[in-house]
């Protein structure tokens, strides 16, 4: 009875060390069987297209806000440092690399986990509760082919494009702050930055991280919504989950990547 | 929501993510499309090149007329070797002088190049004969200090010479 009780918090932490680990195999074949039905949602395009009017489209507004009012903050911050150094001429470089390799994949990524991934989870949740995924089955139309993979998909392609359009809103956000609003010279903004920007190892890179966290999101949504208790309550704790792992994925994701990359 | 709205939405959707990253890559990255037939190159070679990096410029009276395009050591002679890829518009002249030179106090370092008097330019490929290494600060203050001490000690034996003389 003593040894039990003793024994009790290493039972627990076994335990969910199996959930986990059991949940990251799920995961992994969840990600299988969506891949081997994506040829079914890909020939019926039209279902992605509508997805990603919803993922993609929907969150434009989000991401060109905060994209502009990030770089306005590191244009004011940049120049604030950069300026006790002499060197506010380098405030155009520090904007842009920082926003292509680090802020616009992770933010514009945080932020499509939160507006979209959540949408995502909270959608196929309440699908499975009122067992219109059942209904489905039972209709012989497969639901990971119909609901989830065009899901999938619509989230990996939009993901690249909203960084993109984050890291552009965010440069012009430097600019209106570094150029327009403190008065720095416009042509050393534009070529430090030029000069010190590389195609490959900055923007690509950057482009290839959200692309990365575009399947990481996605998945963790389409999944937690999948795999949701179909209960209010369930749907509910699901899509918490879906924002709080996405947030935590990313961030441990990012600094993989990056200690491949650069 | 109507099919064909939905569509035109997606595409303007993929349409500013295509312009974006051709933003990203002519504006920001400054993809220039640079064949070879448009550049040449030359061979400089430092003792020391001290920070001098790939993908430095190189300069002519401050105007950027080419890029450090390889740096490596020359295994014969344990000299720096440092490939300067020019902008085809630009020629130099033989006795053309190559220096490491810093931009302010704590910028970057480029290379300077002093157009010579001599007629005939340098051809591809050609290496530049005068060349000055970077001022590394070590070397600077060691050298600074060595000639401070050599200072001292003269004035030390002017004045033992002084106190000698008088009675």
């Amino acid at each position: 009875m003593m040894l039990d009780n003793l024994l009790a918090p290493l039972r627990h932490l076994g335990h969910s060390s199996i959930n986990a680990i059991w949940k990251l195999g799920m995961m992994s074949r969840f990600l299988l069987a969506i891949l081997a039905h994506s040829g079914q949602s890909l020939l019926r395009f039209q279902l992605t297209i509508r997805e990603v009017y919803f993922a993609g489209v929907l969150s434009l507004i989000i991401i060109v806000v905060s994209g502009l009012f990030v770089g306005m903050v590191l244009g004011l911050q940049g120049y604030n440092t950069l300026s006790r150094f002499g060197s506010a001429d380098a405030l155009g470089a520090l904007v842009a690399l920082s926003l292509l390799r680090e802020l616009g994949p992770v933010l514009a990524a945080l932020l499509f986990a939160s507006r979209s991934g959540s949408a995502m989870t909270a959608e196929i949740g309440l699908m499975k509760a009122t067992e219109q995924l059942e209904a489905m089955s039972v209709m012989a139309v497969d639901p990971v082919a119909r609901v989830v993979a065009p899901r999938f998909w619509a989230g990996v392609i939009s993901m690249p494009i909203l960084a993109a359009l984050f890291n552009v809103m965010g440069i012009f956000g430097g600019y209106l702050v570094g150029v327009v609003m403190i008065g720095l010279d416009e042509g050393t903004f534009w070529s430090q930055m030029q000069n010190n920007v590389d195609l490959h190892s900055d923007v690509i890179n950057g482009l290839i991280k959200s692309l990365f966290f575009g399947i990481a999101v996605t998945l963790i949504a389409v999944f937690e919504g999948f795999d949701a208790t179909p209960t209010a309550a369930g749907v509910s704790s699901a899509t918490t989950r879906t924002v709080v792992t996405s947030a935590l994925v990313i961030l441990a994701l990012d600094f993989v990547l990056t200690a491949f990359m650069f | 929501m109507k099919r064909s709205i939905i569509d035109l939405w997606v595409g303007i959707f993929v349409a500013i993510g295509l312009a974006s990253v051709t933003f990203l890559a002519l504006k920001v990255a400054n993809l220039t499309p640079q064949g070879d037939n448009n550049s040449y190159t030359l061979i400089a070679e430092f003792d020391n090149i001290g920070g001098l990096k790939v993908k430095a410029p190189v300069k002519s009276s401050g105007v950027v007329v080419g890029r450090v395009s390889n740096i490596e050591l020359d295994t014969q002679r344990y000299v720096a070797r440092a490939t300067l890829t020019l902008n085809d518009q630009y020629h130099f002249s033989r006795d053309t002088s190559a220096e490491i030179l810093t931009a302010g106090l704590l910028g970057e370092q480029y290379v300077g190049l002093v157009q010579g008097g001599e007629e005939e330019n340098l051809k591809p490929g050609d290496r530049v004969q005068l060349t000055s290494s970077a001022l590394v600060l070590e070397q600077l203050i060691g050298k600074f200090m060595t000639s401070f001490a050599e200072g001292n000690n003269k004035a030390a034996a002017a004045d033992a010479a002084a106190a000698e003389t008088a009675p």
